[in-house]
């Protein structure tokens, strides 16, 4: 007993001196005092060089954290207890994050840089005014295809995709808004369709695609593809980038029919503690020399209509990662069409998984 | 008196535990399970559970834990009595529980690289000339990993229960005349059957629920209670419908814990 009583003891010291010790270096560092900046980003989604540019530029001390979901953001912020000044949501959650009240509307007037972002990219439907957010990159939803493995194929269209010759080759992503939505636009109807009749007719229309489908994944895919183990794969212009990068050989196509437009976003949530530093930053950001740097690293489309004078010519006239006006103009953004209509795509999601093969 | 007192101080943090952890969450689960997607009270879930959708979602959910649990105790038993037999018992013990350690995703992740196209299966499969095939998110992979991860579990209370047989009982039906298989099926099986309750319940309420592996080995090919669960929570935000369909898990949990229960003996 007192043995075991004497152990405790040195446990508790122990555990004390490791928390002083922890204390005095975030001390040392800077971290416990009043000009940090907490960044609660994407993982790989941002040059860091930049951010040791803006702590010497503005003194500030940034403390970056990644999360991995649009949920799993949001769940930390609500639950508080975290002092995230700035953080990157997609857009369909910055209206769910609007509407429980959980961000802090922007001081234009501290972002004069604001006026580099291209117009199509402001003032959208999730943000009207962007009182709440600015965006930080955008991109669309695809095809990607390995040439090699398909040879003499080509595609234009989410109805290539029904090809019957391409059985268990599709790799699709795992998400009920993007593969509804691929049906829906290969029927020509509205990716924002809340008409029950019409996603009736796309989730039979899917379940024809069945056979051709090799797996429904998450970001497993970049792996699958540029391993070679996937010919095709409907997926983020992001997430296609990165695989493009790794394999030469894959390339990427927005379908002719329209697709979906999304953005991630700047936000300032209510755990704020510095505003000042985080209007700096997201300033900071906007600056067209800085944001052709960050664009550079991350490789996905940057809305800094400035910035792409700096950025290196071949990436800004790639069709595939900068669309056309034509096909712009048909892409759409999700709308927030609430939990129910949600729940049903969903539920339609859930059944087209479980239809035999 | 005192040692009563002293008895019932201990109870506190276990009771503590128990309601905190145990009592607390599952009356959650049901209070959720209540409330439709709008937040109104309401018996919509329980409604929608028994819709073809989840009923079939349940029923395969239910078969693929049977046959992951069957193949298991099939490699379990033999193997378990086998290491009863071995020399050096605690390290065979000991090898086949280290890789019950490892991260489950990371297990998972080297299973997509073995099985892929080009992964070291399909090589084997190339050298003796039956030529690669897709293995990777068929039923056959997600089933054998589910076994591979949930081995382990079956084979340690079998163990147990093997190891703490009485040698004399076997050498006693030897005498008495019993063959190899009489002894067995009369002798060594029913005096370890708890060993076996014990094992496919360990083995078969979870997969009951797996989902990571519904996802990362079957592709989503295999949909199961789990995936569904997850998506109502992180997906649809439709915690009613989540809750619904964990209150059923556990209700099944308790039915096989009843149908799995020991029986006291000589009654």
């Amino acid at each position: 007993m007192k043995k075991l009583l004497q152990l405790f003891i040195a446990g508790i010291i122990l555990s004390a001196i490791l928390l002083y010790a922890i204390q005095a270096m975030n001390e040392s560092q800077g971290y416990s005092g009043e000009n940090t900046l907490t960044i609660y980003n994407w993982g790989n989604y941002i040059d860091m060089d930049l951010i040791k540019q803006f702590e010497k530029e503005t003194g500030v001390n940034v403390i970056y954290e990644t999360f991995d979901s649009n949920e799993a953001m949001l769940t930390k912020i609500q639950q508080g207890g975290t002092t995230y000044d700035i953080a990157v949501p997609s857009e369909y959650m910055i209206d769910k994050m609007r509407e429980e009240d959980l961000l802090i509307p922007l001081d234009h007037r501290k972002l004069p840089n604001l006026n580099n972002i291209d117009d199509r990219f402001m003032d959208l439907p999730f943000d009207p005014g962007n009182k709440y957010s600015i965006p930080y990159f955008w991109g669309t939803v695809g095809i990607a295809f390995n040439p090699e493995l398909l040879p003499n194929k080509t595609f234009t269209s989410w109805n290539d995709l029904w090809d019957p010759a391409l059985k268990n080759e599709i790799l699709l992503v795992d998400g009920a808004r993007e593969v509804i939505g691929m049906g829906l636009n290969s029927l020509g109807y509205s990716l924002n369709d809340t008409n029950k009749q019409h996603l009736q007719e796309a989730s039979q229309k899917l379940e024809t695609l069945t056979p051709n489908i090799k797996a429904i994944v998450g970001d497993e895919n970049k792996l699958l593809m540029q391993n070679n183990e996937a010919a095709i794969a409907v997926l983020w212009s992001g997430d296609a980038a990165d695989i493009m990068w790794e394999n030469e050989a894959i390339d990427y196509v927005v379908p002719k029919e329209g697709s979906n437009l999304w953005f991630d976003n700047m936000v300032i949530p209510k755990t704020v503690k510095n505003i000042e530093a985080a209007h700096q930053f997201i300033n900071f950001m906007l600056d067209p020399e800085i944001a052709a740097q960050n664009t550079e690293y991350v490789a996905y489309s940057t809305p800094n209509k400035a910035a792409l004078s700096y950025m290196d010519e071949e990436m800004v006239n790639d069709e595939r990662f900068y669309p056309p006006p034509e096909l712009t103009e048909k892409l759409e953004v999700y709308k927030n069409l609430g939990p129910k209509m949600l729940s049903y795509y969903n539920d339609l999601f859930l059944e087209f998984k479980m239809h035999p093969k | 008196m005192g040692n009563k007192l002293t008895r019932n101080l201990y109870m506190i943090p276990y009771s503590l535990w128990i309601v905190l952890f145990v009592i607390a969450p599952i009356m959650l689960v049901l209070y959720y399970s209540f409330f439709d997607i709008e937040g109104n009270f309401s018996l919509i879930n329980y409604q929608k559970f028994f819709t073809p959708v989840y009923l079939k979602m349940t029923l395969s959910s239910f078969w693929y834990a049977f046959l992951i649990t069957l193949i298991s105790l099939l490699f379990a038993y033999p193997t378990a009595y086998l290491l009863t037999k071995t020399k050096h018992k605690q390290l065979w013990l000991l090898l086949i529980i280290v890789p019950s350690w490892v991260n489950l995703l990371l297990k998972a992740y080297a299973f997509i690289g073995i099985f892929g196209q080009y992964g070291m299966a399909n090589s084997l499969l190339e050298m003796i000339g039956i030529g690669s095939r897709q293995i990777l998110f068929t039923d056959f992979s997600f089933i054998f990993v589910a076994v591979y991860i949930f081995i382990p579990f079956m084979i340690l209370p079998i163990f147990n229960a093997l190891n703490e047989l009485n040698p004399s009982l076997l050498d006693a039906a030897n005498d008495l005349g019993a063959s190899k298989w009489t002894a067995f099926r009369r002798v060594i099986f029913p005096l370890t059957i708890d060993g076996v309750k014990s094992g496919c319940q360990i083995v078969f309420i979870p997969a009951l629920s797996l989902f990571m592996l519904t996802r990362l080995i079957a592709g989503n090919r295999v949909i199961t209670l789990g995936t569904a669960i997850e998506q109502h929570f992180l997906v649809t935000q439709d915690w009613g419908m989540g809750a619904t369909i964990a209150v059923f898990l556990i209700i099944a949990m308790f039915f096989i814990m009843f149908l799995t229960r020991d029986r006291k003996r000589g009654v």
